[in-house]
This record gives C-alpha cells, sequence and structure tokens, in this order.
C-alpha cells in the first residue's frame, strides 16, 4: 500500500514556566492509503499533540523543534508539511487533511447557521468545482427564455456568468472579490452560493441527516450532539480531504450515538478513499474501527501492528499491560502499576521502565527505537533486539 | 422566527427599547428637518450660528417671537436647540465611529495575536488610561485650540482605550474556543477567522456599550462646551447653551424660577437625548446578541 503520511523523528515541545515539556519525543509513524491507523494511550501521551502537529496548529508556547512530515500530493510527489509557507499549508489544512474535533459542540461557531459554516469551507476550497456548477446552472436558464421572466432576467444572468467566467479564469480578481465585499450588490454571487448550499446539503445526507434543508437553517445548538458530530464530519468531507484526523471524536457521545459514528466513518472512509487517524483512548473503539494501531506512551510509539496482532499478540510491556487493563464484566480490572511520568522530569531511558515487569538494565540507559521485528509488526523495547528483521524502518 | 419578526418579538418584550427607539428617532427626525422647525433667517451665512435679537445680556422669557426665549445675549433658545440636535449627532456619530474602528482593530489584533504585540498595544492602551479622561480631553482641546472638531478629536483620544480593551477581553476569550481552531484546521487565514469566526462572536457588547456611549460622549462634549472649551461663541450647542445659562441659574432676589427656560430647556434635550441612546443601547443587547435571546 501507499504511503499517505510519513512521520520521521518529530519532536514537539512546549516551553512552559515550570520548563520544557517533550510532548513528542522522535515520534515516527506510517499512515497508508486508505487504512485506519488508530492512535491509542493514556491521556497525555502525545496523541492529540501528533494529530495536530499534522496540521501544523501546534499553538505557542508549543513548537514543532525537528523532524518531517512527508505527505503525498496529487502528482506522487512528497512535500514535507513542516518546510511549506504557511499560505501553502493554509490551503492544505481543509482540502487536503481535515480534523474532526473531541468536542462537536464546541467546534461549531455558535453564530452561524449550519449552511453558512458548511458553505464557508466549500466556497473556500471547492471553488472552481462550485463555479462551474453556477456556469451550469445559469447556461440552462439562459436556454429557457422562453416566458417573459426569462426574457427580463436575461442581461442580469449573461452578466454573472460572464462574472462567473472571469472568476474561473482568475479566482483573485481584484472586481468580484469586491463585489463579494459589497452588501447588496454581492446578490450577484447568489449562484455560486446556491450551488455550494447544494453540495452542503448532498453532504448532510451523506452524514446521513434527516431533513438536511431544514438543518442547514438552524444553529448549533439547536442540535443534539450526535447530530453535531454528523455536521462537523459533514465539514470535514465537504472538501475531500485526503486525511482525516478524528481526534476522540465519539468521546462527548453516549454509547449509541458512539456507534452510529463509528458506524457512518466505516462507510464515510470507503466512499471517499480517504485515509483516518483515528485518535483514542477507547481500545475497543479501536478494535472495532482500526486497520493498524499505534499505541503512545509519554510521546513515544511503543507499537506499531495489524488491529489483529495488536490485541491477540501483543509483545510491547506496556501494551501487554494495557489490554489487561482493559475491564471485562465479572473482573477485577488490572490496573498498570506506577503513575504515568510527569511530563517535566521524564525517566531517563526507555520512558515505561519505571513501570515495566521486565525492565533490565539497558532500559534505565537508553530510549530503544522503534524496529520491524515481523512484517508490519513494529516495535520500540529492548526485549526484541535481538529478533530485529531485515529492515529496520 | 426569522428577520424582522423576530425582532419585533424581542423589543414587545421590553416597551422601555421602544421608547429608546422613539426618544432617538423623534431627535434623528428633528436633526434631519432642523430647517423646517427652525427656519434660518435671511441674510444669515451660517446655519449653525445662533441668529440672535439684540446684544442685551438678560434673558428674554418665551413669547410670541421666541417660542422658547432667548438666553444671555438674546440667543434664540429654539433655535439653539433645535440645530443643536444636529451638532449633537455629529459628535456622537463621528466620536462612536471612529472610536470603534480604532478600538476594534487595536483591541482584536491584541487580543488575537497576543504575546508582544498584545503587551505593547495594551501598555499604549494604559498609558491613556492613566490620566482622568475629561481633564486629558480638556488639555488636549486647549493645547489645539477650541473647535468642534479638537472637541470630537479629544473625546476619541480619550475614548478608545476602554473599547481596545474591552473587545481583546471578549477576543483572548473566544480565541481558545475549539471553532477557531476548527476554523484554523479547515484552513482559514488569521485576517478571515478574526472578521468571521471571533469578531462576531465578541462585537456585541461593543456595539452595546457603544449606543450607550454615544450619549456619555454627547455629555462630555456639553461639559467641554461649559467650560469655554468648545465651539465659538454662538454656535448652535447644547453644552454652550448651558453655559448661557450659568449667570441666569440662580433667577433674580425675588424669583429663583425667574430664568429657568435658560437652562431647562438645553438640559431636557440632553437629558432626553442620553436616555434615549441608553434605552436603544438595551434595545440593541436584545436585537443583536444572538446567545442571549434565539432560545
Amino acid at each position: 500500500m501507499a504511503e499517505l503520511v510519513r512521520i520521521r523523528d518529530l519532536a514537539v515541545k512546549f516551553h512552559t514556566y515550570e520548563g520544557v515539556v517533550e510532548a513528542l519525543d522522535g515520534v515516527n509513524l506510517t499512515i497508508n492509503k486508505g487504512e485506519t491507523l488508530g492512535l491509542v494511550g493514556e491521556t497525555g501521551s502525545g496523541k492529540t499533540v501528533t494529530g495536530l502537529a499534522i496540521l501544523r496548529l501546534i499553538m505557542p508556547p508549543g513548537r514543532i523543534e525537528q523532524g518531517s512530515i512527508l505527505f503525498a500530493m496529487d502528482d506522487d510527489g512528497y512535500v514535507d508539511l513542516l518546510k511549506l509557507t504557511e499560505a501553502d499549508m493554509r490551503s492544505i489544512r481543509g482540502s487536503q487533511i481535515a480534523m474532526i474535533f473531541q468536542e462537536p459542540g464546541a467546534a461549531l461557531n455558535p453564530v452561524f447557521s449550519i449552511g453558512e459554516q458548511l458553505t464557508e469551507g466549500i466556497l473556500l476550497h471547492r471553488r472552481q468545482e462550485v463555479v462551474n456548477l453556477a456556469i451550469e446552472t445559469i447556461d440552462k436558464l439562459l436556454k429557457n427564455t422562453s416566458d417573459l421572466k426569462g426574457h427580463l432576467l436575461r442581461p442580469l444572468r449573461l452578466f454573472k456568468r460572464s462574472l462567473y467566467k472571469s472568476i474561473r479564469e482568475k479566482p483573485n480578481r481584484l472586481l468580484p472579490r469586491l463585489i463579494g465585499r459589497i452588501p447588496g450588490v454581492r446578490i450577484v454571487l447568489n449562484g455560486l452560493q446556491e450551488e455550494a448550499e447544494n453540495i452542503a446539503v448532498s453532504m448532510l445526507r451523506e452524514v446521513e441527516i434527516p431533513d438536511a434543508n431544514r438543518i442547514m437553517k438552524q444553529f448549533p445548538h439547536e442540535l443534539s450532539g450526535g447530530m453535531k458530530q454528523r455536521v462537523v464530519i459533514a465539514m470535514a468531507l465537504s472538501c475531500c480531504s485526503k486525511l482525516l484526523i478524528a481526534d476522540e471524536p465519539t468521546t462527548s457521545l453516549d454509547v449509541t450515538i458512539q456507534v452510529q459514528i463509528i458506524e457512518l466513518l466505516k462507510k464515510l472512509k470507503k466512499e471517499f478513499q480517504s485515509s483516518l487517524l483515528y485518535i483514542t483512548h477507547n481500545l475497543g473503539v479501536a478494535a472495532e474501527l482500526c486497520d493498524r494501531v499505534a499505541v503512545m506512551y509519554a510521546g513515544n510509539i511503543c507499537e506499531v501492528a495489524s488491529v489483529l496482532d495488536i490485541f491477540k499478540n501483543p509483545l510491547h510491556p506496556y501494551t501487554k499491560a494495557l489490554m489487561l487493563a482493559v475491564p471485562k464484566p465479572g473482573e477485577e480490572p488490572h490496573a498498570i502499576g506506577g503513575f504515568v511520568p510527569d511530563a517535566l522530569s521524564l525517566p531517563s531511558g526507555c520512558r515505561f521502565h519505571p513501570r515495566c515487569q521486565q525492565a533490565m538494565d539497558v532500559c534505565k540507559q537508553t530510549n530503544p527505537q522503534l524496529i520491524e521485528i515481523a512484517s508490519g509488526h513494529l516495535i520500540a523495547c529492548h526485549l526484541f533486539k535481538g529478533e530485529q528483521g531485515a529492515s529496520s524502518r | 422566527m426569522t428577520g424582522f419578526a423576530f425582532i419585533w418579538y424581542n423589543l414587545k418584550k421590553s416597551p422601555l427599547s421602544i421608547v429608546g427607539i422613539v426618544i432617538v428617532f423623534i431627535f434623528a427626525m428633528v436633526a434631519i428637518f432642523a430647517p423646517l422647525i427652525a427656519p434660518t433667517p435671511e441674510g444669515h451665512y451660517n446655519p449653525y450660528m445662533i441668529p440672535r435679537a439684540g446684544y442685551s445680556p438678560t434673558p428674554e422669557p418665551p413669547n410670541a417671537e421666541h417660542i422658547f426665549g432667548t438666553t444671555q445675549g438674546q440667543y434664540d433658545i429654539l433655535y439653539g436647540v433645535i440645530w443643536g440636535t444636529r451638532t449633537a449627532f455629529q459628535i456622537g456619530i463621528s466620536v462612536i465611529g471612529a472610536v470603534l474602528i480604532i478600538g476594534i482593530t487595536l483591541g482584536s489584533i491584541a487580543g488575537y495575536f497576543g504575546g508582544i504585540i498584545d503587551e505593547i498595544l495594551m501598555r499604549i492602551t494604559d498609558i491613556f488610561l492613566a490620566f482622568p479622561a475629561l481633564i486629558l480631553a480638556m488639555a488636549i482641546t486647549i493645547a489645539l485650540g477650541p473647535s468642534l472638531t479638537t472637541i470630537m478629536l479629544a473625546l476619541i483620544i480619550v475614548s478608545w482605550p476602554s473599547y481596545a480593551r474591552l473587545v481583546r477581553g471578549d477576543i483572548l476569550s473566544i480565541r481558545e474556543e475549539d471553532f477557531i481552531q476548527a476554523a484554523r484546521g479547515a484552513g482559514s487565514s488569521n485576517f478571515r477567522i478574526i472578521i468571521r469566526h471571533v469578531l462576531p462572536n465578541s462585537i456585541y457588547p461593543v456595539l452595546i456599550v457603544a449606543s450607550l456611549d454615544i450619549g456619555a460622549v454627547v455629555l462630555s462634549a456639553a461639559a467641554l462646551s461649559f467650560l469655554g472649551l468648545g465651539v465659538p461663541e454662538g454656535y448652535a450647542d447644547w453644552g454652550q447653551m448651558i453655559s448661557f445659562s450659568r449667570n441666569w441659574i440662580v433667577g433674580t432676589a425675588n424669583n429663583a424660577f425667574a430664568y429657568w427656560y435658560t437652562v431647562v430647556i438645553p438640559g431636557v434635550f440632553i437629558f432626553l437625548f442620553v436616555l434615549g441612546w441608553n434605552l436603544l443601547g438595551d434595545a440593541f443587547r436584545d436585537i443583536l446578541d444572538p446567545r442571549l435571546s434565539r432560545r
């Protein structure tokens, strides 16, 4: 499978008043085209920071210190997202990579209707397509100038068509941009707005929202949590993103809605042929949804394997402990001994060694590298040094 | 419910808002139709200069020729208050307009970008806020030479910092919201985020304060005029009309209310104008703030 994103040696540090927090320390991760990669780990292990770093949305005092994030563009070449200018990065955000946030209510702007918010993204990233659709619609209308109204509106429609064509040729031409700013005159651009609204309605239908036309006019607070999350997913998908980063999208929803959203994500991912980076601390959800799973601990990737391998044959001591810690009915859960290390004073060597049952002397000194011990099964642990496979990725 | 039906629904619930709107509307009509209500006499070169019926310092009580009487120096009170309405609107709207532009721009830059930019801009506003507003306005007016323009300029200089503060505070809380991050994640530029996502969520308190402040600004301008720092003598301005009545407030030895009209009439105009804008501020809040309504 072709790689979509290749993260190499990514380090993110937060320069806080108390000291430097190494949120990510040399993270290596690959996301293939069309796959769902689950990113699991405890709170504070760096899952969300990884997601934000891909979009370069780490806000001060956080900073991406080193590494590279290679992203496959349409022409089969790779670009390093960390080397792009801010303007280039903006055109990738939303159109190539989209993010779904944890709290669906907070991710929507409370003062705009659902329709306005959906069309904003569509007009921003799919302008060309919208313009073409608008020209087609006007052409159709111009052909049917049989009645009086058609004749009366003909000059206006001709003007609109020429305006849209000029937008198609040069999206940044001053005149249409100026027109878009003047209230009242702006109405000549309503053809674009209508087409964008049509796309938005079809997107809402895609995420299985009933009565999409009515929802378009409603405000976020008028919708339930599940509906809002569907709207957020529709917004993320409306620009045909190749990579969808979902940061615990079901955490704030109740279980029945969670199932619906997960089923929806599964269906949409297939339909839109995009990859999904699914950040969660819910191993059950990861097992249900993901093709591969990466386990994170204190800013490091511990183990990456296919979902079957991770659950049937976990190798890293931390993954094993994590699997045991999943509560099962009628059983006491096995808590992992010790605590998550303080981010300001991480242990030396392997960050898991103070809590690890099988810790050795070498664990206290060096942090193990991620090595491939079986096909597609990567692990960062000194226990497996001898069994290193042919290629270390 | 959308648009006007919704606004009307909200207004009906608060009759005081309607009173505010009516008062401001009446004042607006008075300002617009000033030439019809108080026609400028023939040969009078500047309509804003109050025509005088002589040079006697003693005010004349209301009579057929001068319905509201004349004040010190025989200036016609009716003409003064009617044309003074125009001056009041001119001061209120241009000062608040300029203050809004400056305050919103600087406040959103400081609040949104934070860091050193915020620090610099906010320390500058602190410097302005450190002076008592009216004293600073007086100093500026005296330094630049008393005139209507300098009054407005002085009021702009003393009132923008509180607006920048207000906008910044609101933006600080809004910019941490998830939907701002989401907008950034959807590829919006900083400018677009400020205009489309941050300001619509934080502008309402500012607009409400602005409409309340239009009255306050007119009051401050009147205070400056009263102190003799404002418009040239004889210019139609409520503050100056009250300053004309300064010597006549106490009345005569036998009759304390002998010259009541010199102070009460311009005073009532100022009072109603400020009251109208204050009530309108509440109305604005009812209409504009979607978080407060639309439940």
